[in-house]
């Protein structure tokens, strides 16, 4: 299994990251990275995780169901997260992921059938201060209401 | 036993219960409590493996802690005060029990594990008979993982046992856990299926029904069984295996009480494989052929022709070949070579040799206190594994050795002609490709072997003849106390070399009054009358061939006469073990039609009008205990289910000069000769038959 | 940038820089600001007198548990012949917590001076930033600042001469707020699953790879230089008694200006709500207040104004000062509904490993699901206190506590808002058949 170039010299660098005959420790950032460029986490992923990382299969696959930002289904294009813990909850985080849910029409950990959108109700991202957020893949939003929400989503959907 | 050197041991004092106590410290406090009789439950720590204090059961009061304390993590120290069973503590384990069931099945009426459960038991000594918990449970479907291994999550408590004795006991490591939280769950290492050793290490040791046998599952409930305790008979390692029998049939084998050499290990073959004793195809009557077929007789009839035969071909000076078996007992075999040189008059006997343990004996002449008992293993300094693929062919060693390592930091070294799994701990691993090679990578081991304090060397059949003296003096030349145990493949591999199954060694390997034929040569000499009890050597050229077997082999299949046996699971008896300890048979179920060999000698003798004394196990036995030397076994500890090991010989053994007919027969783990071959068990696994020095772990 | 407009009440310590015009954390813009003097002031001193001045200081550990850092230093055992690593816990995922964010996004380079005496001290040569995966664009700015500081020699063999040779990595975690535990961490780190580990022996003495680590919070390691440039004396002398300098406060929930603020320890509650905060939103009434994010035990707000925020005041009030995540929830928050989402947190996060916070957190989810929705008994709120105090003490890591705790608290305080819940009068028998079928 090959990577993108740049895939590729990550995952040399983080290799080399860790101390002679600790390459395990590779694992889980390989997987995020892996995720990332492949969509999920697949069977080829994992063995090929554990070749690179000198682990046996079963290891990869323990740390997978896991770490709840590991997925072996393949999310939307765009990943929205609302956050409904407690300090998003108490400024209208629960409102926030509930008019997500209805404006995509998909419920928790679902994707639209376009496959541009999947929604998932995370827990805490450390955005407390500035409740409620939102995060789209790897981009934050902070104070957002249902509006900055629309125009928002709207504004990823259209082909760019 | 041997001993690893032993280290300054400071001891602590303390109280448990209002009982004073002293221990060694740093010794968990679970332990010293179990040593004291406090016994302080718990789910997932397991003696012998890591430390998890996840079930949070073992939690106990102590004196100045501000919380319980998990007592399997806490070494002892000076004027700790503990309480084990406080109304804390009490309260404690009874809600953990009651936060245990909240999503536990509770499907006990049909679990197979009711009635021998760890959760029952401890819900009935702590009580949370009543549940708050009126929620949904989670839940989610059986999962079959091999032929032999089912896993129902919902039962599963999260103890780890499993997972450790796969990963630390065997060195498999092919479970792990998957999810997390109330939804966490133990998984297979090929996804949705095993690919292991099929050993059913972890189904013995679930405390609840979550991991479940293919072969027992919903067959019956633990009370209905009688629990009969005997020797595998299987590979030569000499294992415990306990077979749960109803209304005389097998229903399980499993490790039960833990009791036997093994402790708690035993592989599939003791776990599933006892299952060619009722195979379809196992022989229930005499067969004798008649017009070219071979055709169901009467027992009379078949033993009055065997008789007939015998005493024909005696009277006209005919010639015999006797060729005995490798899973009979001590006592048969005895009785058998018995029959051979005094009654029958012939030299002509053998058996089929997997290892060269005359050689060694003969090498270590004068020596004492030079073999290695399967104790050995577990407590040596340091072990050289040479031409085995230990954790297919001798599973139980390898386990020893492993533990061994783990708990003592022994060194192993291997020296195999391929990979071997012992390489992911050993202190060494060489691969050689010839014998001399073997030798020539020995050499290169000798400075570290040097250092050692002591030494256990354990060898295939790569060494034999003349090389094994070259080996032990090898072991002479270290300059440090070597042990040894010469590899033969069968459950009385050892018995049968022991009692004399050669055609130049009498029992004791006693130098036989006439040498006799080996036995590749006796299907080859014409003979009048062949005898085979036990075994499968192949169809000869003898003019008249007489089998004893459980199953009609080829050889059987050629046969003039064919005698159905009992097999070792039917009959009494001692076997002895690689290491040769002996132990004894206890019949657990018996098959209608079969009779055991040494019955069957007895009645052709009889027949015969012969006498060769009487015939029952106990009294062959008395006859070896004063006429085989090392036999004199003492009878208390094999009759309660021990191991006693024999010396038979101290002194020079006259060879005969034919190391190339000291063949292994190579098996693994899910191969075992004829037998192997009859389990359903066995033969169904993914893994079957599979490969010697191919271990990917 | 993400920070909020400074407040004149703050005490600017760790944010000093952040705030000055053009200041973009890069390297240059760090070392312009005087930054990395404090490592070469480190390298002149002993390990023994770095550690003193820690001491001194009165740092206690800023991720929530609030150990004495100069004396968990003081632990690693600096003559082990093993390797010794440095680790810096970025896991930040205690609900009400967005500090270190705020640190590591403005000012990382102070981050890599922290790790570099702490590498000082005990002889590291090796170190990792562990950051939550949900912040992976911090991640990218910490390589970036890593790479900076190898660049301009703050990194890598010899570090300016000194002979001192120190790597740092960013490593990514994935969604797992057990691994803020630092055992269960290091596990992580190490590639497994993030299950605590049996202690002791603690990190400083068998962390990473079973070798002697300083594991620190980002805000802990950020303080050290500070701390060197100050003097251990003048730093604690910010904050009060036993608990020195500065702490990055969270302010979440109904506040009329939430925000992180850099406050000394001992601030008083009342002037951080109604002058710092803004007051309560819309003027209302506070019905709670949570110090320290939401593993601690619920603070009324009658109980909460007199307080101030450090250590021994709000262990004297029941409650924890935590990792400075402050919620406040106004008189119009529903607490069942609060208590279930915080209790659905630590039945998502709770790592399986022990079987009281396994199954308690998921079965008081679901009794709290019950109450919320309406369909609860009275026997209910008492099996939800019960439930808590079954687990509070006994399991095998924090996690446990931290779901009880706030729990607790919650259904003592604030029992009524659960009995107006109730879907029937609080005298009838929970036992009748149609209610059994209606649980389910």
């Amino acid at each position: 299994m090959t990577f993108s170039p740049d895939l590729e010299a990550r995952f040399e660098k983080l290799v080399a990251s860790y101390p002679e005959g600790r390459t395990r420790s590779a694992v889980i950032p390989m997987l995020m990275y892996a995720q990332d460029e492949l969509g999920a986490v697949t069977p080829e992923l994992v063995a090929e995780v554990a070749k690179r990382c000198k682990v046996p299969p079963i290891q990869v696959e323990e740390v997978i169901g896991y770490y709840s930002m590991l997925h072996r289904k393949p999310q939307g294009k765009y990943h929205v997260q609302v956050c409904t813990n407690i300090s998003c909850l108490l400024v209208g985080g629960e409102e926030l992921y509930h008019h997500a849910s209805k404006k995509l029409g998909i419920g928790h950990k679902q994707t639209t059938a376009d496959g541009i959108f999947s929604l998932e109700e995370v827990e805490c991202m450390g955005a407390c201060s500035w409740a409620p957020a939102v995060e789209i893949n790897y981009d934050f939003h902070h104070h957002v209401t249902a509006e900055k929400l629309d125009v928002l989503l709207d504004s990823l959907k259209k082909p760019q | 036993m041997m001993t690893a050197t032993p280290t300054e041991v400071t001891t602590v004092t303390l109280s448990i219960n209002g009982q004073s106590v002293t221990a060694p410290a740093g010794t968990l406090l679970i332990e010293v409590c179990k040593k004291l009789g406090a016994e302080v439950p718990a789910f997932c720590y397991y003696e012998g493996f890591s430390l998890q204090a996840a079930c949070r059961m073992c939690l106990v009061e102590i004196e100045k802690f501000p919380k319980l304390q998990a007592s399997c993590t806490i070494p002892v120290s000076e004027g700790m005060v503990v309480r084990t069973e406080s109304p804390a503590v009490v309260a404690a384990r009874k809600d953990m029990l009651e936060f245990l069931l909240s999503n536990h099945p509770l499907d006990c009426p049909v679990c197979d594990k009711g009635g021998e459960c760890e959760l029952q038991d401890m819900t009935f000594r702590y009580g949370a008979g009543e549940s708050r918990f009126t929620e949904i449970k989670v839940h989610t479907p059986e999962k079959q993982w091999s032929p032999v291994v089912f896993y129902d999550a919902p039962r599963c408590i999260l103890c780890y046992r499993c997972v450790r004795v796969c990963d630390e006991g065997l060195g498999v490591g092919a479970l792990g856990i998957q999810y997390r939280g109330v939804g966490a769950e133990i998984i297979p290492n090929m996804g949705d299926h095993l690919n292991c050793d099929e050993c059913g290490a972890c189904i013995d040791i679930c405390p609840v029904g979550a991991l479940t046998s293919g072969a027992y599952r919903y067959k019956t409930r633990p009370w209905e069984m009688n629990h009969v305790g005997t020797v595998c008979t299987h590979c030569s390692n000499g294992c415990k295996t306990t077979l749960g029998v109803r209304t005389d049939e097998i229903i399980r084998g499993n490790n039960r009480d833990h009791s036997g050499i093994n402790g708690e290990f035993l592989c599939g073959k003791g776990r599933y494989a006892f299952d060619f004793n009722k195979h379809e195809d196992r022989l229930t009557s005499p067969l004798i052929r008649k017009d070219g077929q071979l055709v169901e007789v009467s027992w009379s009839e078949a033993l009055k022709a065997v008789a007939t035969k015998f005493s024909e071909t005696q009277a006209a000076g005919g010639s015999f070949g006797v060729i005995g078996g490798v899973h009979s007992t001590n006592e048969e075999n005895y009785f058998l070579q018995k029959f051979a040189r005094q009654g029958l008059k012939t030299a002509n006997i053998d058996h089929q040799r997997t290892g060269d343990v005359p050689a060694l004996l003969d090498a270590l002449s004068g020596k004492s206190d030079v073999l290695a008992t399967t104790d050995d293993l577990y407590n040596t300094a340091a072990a050289l594994v040479i031409g085995s693929d230990l954790a297919q062919q001798h599973p139980f060693l390898a386990y020893q050795l492993r533990a061994n390592g783990r708990h003592h930091n022994a060194r192993v070294y291997t020296v195999t002609p391929g990979k071997v799994r012992e390489a992911d701990y050993a202190a060494a691993s060489l691969i050689y490709g010839s014998t001399a090679e073997l030798f020539a990578k020995l050499d290169e081991l000798r400075d570290r072997l040097k250092a050692e304090p002591e030494l256990v060397i354990l060898f295939s059949d790569a060494v034999k003849g003349a090389d094994v003296a070259k080996l032990v003096a090898y072991g002479d030349s270290l300059g440090i106390k070597v042990k040894y145990v010469a590899l033969v493949d069968y459950s009385n591999s050892r018995g049968a070399l022991d009692m004399g199954l050669l055609p130049t060694l009498g029992p004791g390997y006693h130098a036989a009054p006439v040498s006799g034929l080996a036995a590749p040569d006796m299907l080859a000499a014409g003979l009048d009358v062949l005898w085979v009890m036990g075994a499968d050597p192949g169809k000869g050229n003898a003019k008249f061939t007489v089998v004893q077997d459980m199953f009609l082999t080829p050889t059987a299949a050629a046969a003039d006469i064919v005698l159905p046996s009992a097999s070792a699971y039917e009959k009494s008896g001692t076997v002895t073990n690689v290491c040769g300890q002996v132990q004894k048979l206890k019949p657990a179920v018996r098959t209608m039609g079969t009779k055991p060999d040494l019955e069957i000698m007895g009645l052709i003798a009889r027949e015969m009008g012969l006498n060769l004394g009487i015939w029952t196990h106990d009294h062959v036995l008395t006859e070896i205990r004063s006429s085989v030397a090392g036999y004199n076994v003492p009878l208390p500890v094999i009759q309660t289910g021990g191991a006693a090991q024999a010396q038979p010989v101290n002194g020079r053994v006259p060879l005969d000069g034919r190391p190339e007919l000291v063949q292994s027969a190579q098996d693994t783990l899910f191969t075992s000769g004829t037998l192997g071959r009859y389990s359903k068990a066995l033969t169904s696994v993914i893994e079957y038959p599979g490969k010697l020095y191919s271990d990917n772990q | 940038m993400l920070f909020n407009e400074p407040h004149p009440l703050e005490t600017r310590v760790l944010t000093k820089r952040m705030h000055e015009p053009g200041y973009n954390g890069t390297v240059e813009a760090y070392e312009r600001y005087g930054g990395y003097k404090q490592f070469l002031k480190a390298v002149e001193m002993t390990p023994d007198d770095i550690i003193g001045e820690v001491k001194t200081s009165n740092l206690r550990g800023r991720g929530g548990a609030g150990f004495p850092t100069g004396m968990k230093w003081g632990f690693v055992p600096r003559q082990s012949p093993k390797p010794k690593y440095i680790v810096v816990n970025g896991d930040e995922s205690e609900p009400g917590t967005c500090k270190d964010r705020v640190l590591i996004e403005n000012d990382p380079h102070l981050l890599i001076e922290g790790c570099l005496i702490a590498a000082r001290v005990v002889g590291a040569e090796r170190g990792y930033v562990y950051i939550r995966g949900e912040y992976r664009y911090l991640i990218d700015i910490m390589e970036r600042a890593i790479d900076e500081a190898y660049r301009a020699g703050w990194l890598g063999k010899n570090i300016k001469g000194t002979g001192i040779n120190f790597d740092l990595r960013a490593h990514s975690g994935a969604g797992a707020y057990e691994c803020g535990e630092e055992s269960a961490l290091l596990e992580s780190l190490e590639g497994k699953r993030g299950n605590p580990r049996i202690r002791p022996p603690f990190p400083a003495v068998a962390g990473l790879y079973a070798s002697p680590t300083v594991l620190n919070n980002v805000e802990t390691f950020a303080a050290v230089p500070s701390i060197l440039e100050m003097g251990g004396k003048a730093w604690a002398d910010l904050g009060i008694e036993k608990a020195g300098g500065t702490k990055l406060t969270c302010l979440t929930g109904h506040f009329n200006k939430p925000g992180v603020y850099e406050l000394t320890l001992g601030f008083p509650v009342e002037k951080m709500i109604n002058e710092v905060g803004g007051g309560v939103r819309g003027g209302r009434k506070m019905k709670a207040f949570i110090p320290g994010g939401s593993s601690c035990p619920v603070l009324t707000g009658d109980e909460a104004w007199p307080l101030n925020m450090d250590y021994d005041s709000m262990a004297k009030a029941g409650s924890m000062l935590g990792s400075g995540g402050v919620i406040l929830m106004d008189e119009t928050t529903d607490m069942v509904k609060a208590a279930l989402r915080i209790m659905h947190f630590y039945a998502h996060e709770s790592c399986g490993w022990c079987i009281p916070c396994r199954e308690g957190t998921a079965w008081l989810k679901k009794l709290l699901t019950r109450l919320d929705a309406g369909s609860g008994s009275a026997r209910d709120i008492d099996l939800v206190g019960d439930l808590a105090k079954n687990m509070l003490g006994r399991t095998f890591c924090p996690l446990g506590d931290a779901a009880a705790l706030p729990t607790m608290s919650i259904v003592k305080k604030f029992r009524h808002e659960f009995e107006a819940k109730l879907s029937r009068p609080v005298s009838v028998p929970v036992t009748s058949p149609d209610q059994l079928v209606s649980l389910g």
